[in-house]
């Protein structure tokens, strides 16, 4: 098992109490997958990925543990979770293309990175023009600045700088949103490529387009409101979904195709209920449109079938 | 309604404005009464620039705009307002349209005084509790709120609320769903095609393919601020035939198919020829000495409502 | 009748949404716990007050000759008096009042040129924008020395008004360049758009869109004028260009060193003045500081 997390509690703190932001989450990633984090803004996906990595303020660790390959990962102490970050676990954070240092070379942002590591420079250079060209960035990127650089560029150099020392989990917050569609792909292509040639185990990849998830993930997560609602093969995520959430999901999707005058798309009536004091029993209660009364008792994520976790009572009321 | 005719946009850069740089060259197209047309385009495209220019927020360099037959650069003061009576726009970030210091309501406020200011107070409240509902939302629970109190999806249908208090002809909607969750982009989407039937014009302007085969009958594709493709929605999509359209068909993530094994050329930062065609230096099927490096393709109907900027469309490269 | 009114009125408090504390609120909450704020808006409140309450606890008038000469504070003289035997304290408590009225006036006129100037530039661009900053820099480099100089000569009397007029239009370009920066960055908002195509007038644009999301900006721009504006006539007063009828904490240093109160080390007369000036205007700045954290919740220590 590559990594496993148990029932994970990450909150906010706020001026006014604190926002439970992820909620007593768990799941498991096996080696070489590549599994798709999916939700809409709120849902707690952000947070789950960053508490894996840099648990800071205002982030507050509550309760939970996370292994990755057989080891605890202390992830409420972020001293000792410097041996393990960019090594065994390494972040694309949202904005990663835009934080680079814009008076420093590319070159010396990464011989000082390297260096924070305690990696000479020198020694990887072989390795690192290699995987330049993996990702078609000539060698002469090093000696440029930042903003000579395109949006595309920079992610794909940024991908490099992430996974240089081969990390078991990388995990990916939404890479390809600011991209143009070739590019998009160009990356998310990329990611595969990564993974296939063993330089990084397992991914999350984390975005708010499922489509994209659809061609690259093996697996998809979907959130809801800092709980879990469904995990499965991403077919079945797309195709057969049980999860009332994501069932509405997957039909408000527009698709190549699809006209209005042919097949109305329908939207899910309602919003993503505030996290300071979230509604007691199933989160999606409100705007569900099969809600039964055991939905005020907090549905269990469970495995329904082989690898297909659900949350919801309705589909558990067979098994329970 | 609204006809396009050779517009351009060319900004100066550099010290004493010495070098050019090209945002939109040489645009034409127009939009019927009670009709969505969809721009679809990528960044650096030039859509956001044309939507602005419709609205007479940039100034053209070059070309026309006319409106109901009225040529727009010819409004001031008080026919520019007569204008915006009949235009309007709604953009892409919800929250950086309000002003942060006040109420959302503060827009109603603004159009009141500066369009209606002989309006009685109850008439108005009514004018702007029909308004609202016409756009989906709950009087209730909206007015009187910051903008922070309000969702992304509400605040874009107060400001399409907004525009329909001046009872306008035109709207101008640029990539207004794509910051919103995709469960209430939908809601959005099928609000604009309701007021299309109503009458309204609207010009759909995304990077989204998919939404704009959703809700348009008619598009245009932009690349690098020429048109290369325009037409029957449908015929565009099914049959394109401009190699990025082509490009753009193979690499949008669909949930019905798969990426194939294409090879895509990546896009430069900076186009070195900028007399010929603007796809030249990513083109599968390009005439590297001839015609594609000299001249700007033009505009040509190849059937019935389908136009390609492209002199080799017809060579098939396998894609 | 009666019963419709208050079932409406309890409809109505029932519907009132949980608000945030206003932004005025929450500024002046931040405000006035913030040390440095307190700090600097005390001292400079304690000088104010002393100019309100000092002449009502003096009878005497500054340049009257009503004691002996150089003659150390005492119960009786409580600030000493100068070579020529006129009291320091009275001198003192009108200087302030000169002082605060220069940096007033001054920096008043300073703030509302640069405002005025910055948003216009701001706001259109282009030629405006060409115009205004050439004048800008013109103003920024003109020797106002030399200007003084010839003032001085041509105008034999001169009061506070005439000092602070030309203290005004010659500090404004800083303020200018401020603003037109910050309203640069804020005209392309999307809001902004919005309210042009709402038909309002650019001034209306500026005063009701721009400046108030500058309000932080405007107000350190004005302390920061005042207290300039003070700093500069208290050295022109100095070196013998300011007022010739009045009395100013600038002046008072200005003939204690002319009447050779160094020598004498009659350091009550030169003393106090250009400490209070330095306590002021430091103060100012001071305050100007913790209004940036208080603005800027980013520097705010949680």
């Amino acid at each position: 098992m590559s990594l496993e997390v148990k029932n994970l509690r990450v909150y906010y703190q706020t001026l006014r109490g604190d926002v439970k932001a992820l909620d007593g989450v768990t799941f498991n990633i096996k080696d070489g997958e590549i599994m798709g984090l999916a939700g809409e803004s709120g849902c707690g996906k952000t947070t789950l990925g960053h508490s894996l990595v840099r648990l800071i303020h205002p982030m507050k660790f509550i309760e939970g543990s996370v292994r990755l390959d057989d080891e605890e990962l202390p992830i409420w102490d972020m001293n000792k979770m410097n041996k393990y970050r960019f090594s065994k676990i390494s972040i694309i954070p949202q904005y990663a293309m835009n934080a680079m240092n814009p008076t420093r070379k590319i070159g010396k942002m990464t011989s000082e990175l390297l260096g924070s590591r305690g990696v000479n420079y020198k020694n990887t250079l072989t390795e690192l023009n290699r995987r330049l060209d993996l990702v078609k960035l000539t060698q002469d990127v090093l000696n440029m600045y930042p903003i000579e650089l395109s949006g595309g560029m920079k992610q794909r150099m940024v991908l490099v700088l992430s996974t240089l020392m081969n990390p078991s989990l990388l995990i990916a917050d939404e890479i390809t949103s600011a991209l143009d569609v070739s590019t998009q792909k160009a990356v998310s292509e990329m990611l595969v490529e990564f993974r296939n040639r063993k330089y990084v185990k397992s991914m999350i990849v984390i975005t708010h387009d499922i489509s994209i998830l659809y061609q690259i993930a093996d697996s998809i997560l979907i959130m809801y409101a800092g709980k879990l609602a469904e995990k499965a093969s991403t077919e079945i995520i797309i195709h057969s979904p049980k999860h009332p959430y994501t069932k509405l999901l997957i039909s408000s999707l527009p698709k190549v195709g699809v006209r209005y005058s042919e097949k109305k798309l329908v939207g899910i009536p309602g919003n993503t209920p505030l996290l300071l004091n979230p509604p007691i029993g199933c989160r999606f209660r409100d705007r569900c449109p099969v809600a039964f009364d055991k939905c005020v008792e907090e549905p269990p994520f469970i495995e329904i079938e082989k690898d297909h976790f659900v949350a919801c009572w309705k589909e558990l009321g067979e098994n329970a | 309604m609204l006809k396009l005719d050779k517009i351009s946009k060319i900004y100066k850069t550099g010290t004493f404005g010495g070098k050019l740089l090209p945002a939109v060259v040489d645009v034409s197209f127009d939009v019927g009464d009670g009709e969505i047309v969809s721009l679809i385009g990528e960044s650096g495209s030039g859509k956001s620039t044309i939507g602005k220019m419709i609205l007479d927020l940039i100034t053209i360099t070059s070309g026309k705009i006319i409106f109901n037959g009225v040529d727009i650069s010819t409004l001031k003061r008080g026919t520019l307002k007569n204008y915006y009576r009949n235009v309007q726009g709604v953009f892409q970030d919800p929250f950086s349209s309000y002003n942060p210091i006040s109420k959302a309501d503060r827009i109603f406020r603004i159009i009141r005084q500066e369009f209606f200011p002989k309006v009685k107070e109850s008439e108005w409240d009514e004018k702007i509790n029909s308004s609202l509902r016409d756009v989906g939302l709950n009087p209730d629970q909206v007015l009187n709120k910051f903008p922070h109190q309000l969702s992304g999806g509400q605040l874009q249908r107060f400001l399409i609320a907004r525009a329909l208090l001046l009872d306008i002809k035109f709207l101008v909607a640029d990539e207004i769903i794509s910051m919103l969750d995709a469960s209430t982009r939908v809601d959005v989407l099928n609000l604009l095609v309701e007021l299309k039937s109503r009458g309204l014009s609207i010009l759909f302007i995304t990077h989204d393919l998919s939404l704009g085969y959703y809700i348009s009958e008619r598009a245009i594709i932009l690349y690098r601020g020429c048109v290369v493709e325009m037409g029957s929605t449908q015929k565009i999509y099914y049959n394109p035939l401009h190699p990025y359209t082509k490009m753009l068909m193979a690499s949008v993530p669909r949930l019905d198919r798969k990426w194939g094994e294409i090879e895509v050329e990546l896009k430069a930062e900076h186009l070195e020829n900028t007399r010929g065609c603007g796809y030249y230096d990513r083109c599968p099927v390009v005439d590297r000495a001839g015609s594609c490096f000299k001249n700007r393709p033009p505009l040509v109907e190849v059937e019935h409502d389908h136009f390609v900027a492209c002199s080799h469309y017809k060579e098939e490269k396998p894609l | 009748m009666i019963e419709q009114m208050n079932i409406k009125k309890s409809e109505k408090i029932d519907k009132i949404p949980i608000i945030k504390p206003k932004k005025i609120n929450e500024f002046l909450y931040f405000a006035f716990r913030n040390n440095r704020v307190r700090v600097g808006l005390g001292v400079v409140l304690f000088f104010l007050l002393l100019t309100f309450i000092g002449p009502l606890l003096t009878h005497y008038k500054w340049d009257a000759y009503i004691g002996p000469f150089s003659v150390p504070p005492s119960s009786l003289y409580w600030m000493g008096t100068t070579s020529y035997g006129q009291d320091v304290f009275t001198q003192f408590v009108l200087g302030l009042k000169a002082t605060f009225l220069v940096g007033v006036i001054g920096g008043g006129l300073g703030t509302f040129i640069g405002v005025m100037v910055g948003f216009i530039a701001g706001y259109r661009g282009g030629m405006v924008d060409e115009g205004l900053n050439m004048i800008t820099n013109i103003v920024l480099v003109i020797p106002t020395f030399a200007i003084l100089l010839i003032i001085a000569a041509y105008l034999k009397v001169r009061g506070i008004f005439v000092e602070s007029l030309f203290i005004g239009f010659t500090a404004w370009p800083w303020a200018a360049r401020a603003v037109r920066a910050q309203t640069f960055s804020l005209r392309s908002r999307d809001f902004v758009d919005m309210a042009r195509m709402s038909g309002m007038k650019p001034l209306k644009i500026i005063f009701t869109e721009i400046a108030p999301n500058m309000m932080s900006y405007l107000l350190m721009t004005f302390i920061l004028q005042f207290g300039g504006a003070i700093l500069i006539a208290a050295t022109l007063d100095f070196i013998g260009l300011g007022p010739t009828n009045a009395i100013s904490l600038g002046l008072m240093m200005n003939y204690a060193v002319l009447s050779g109160a160094l020598i004498y080390r009659a350091w009550w007369w030169f003393v106090p003045p250009g400490f209070a000036i330095m306590a002021i205007v430091g103060s100012l700045y001071i305050m100007n500081v913790g209004l940036d954290e208080v603005f800027n919740p980013k520097l705010r220590e949680m």
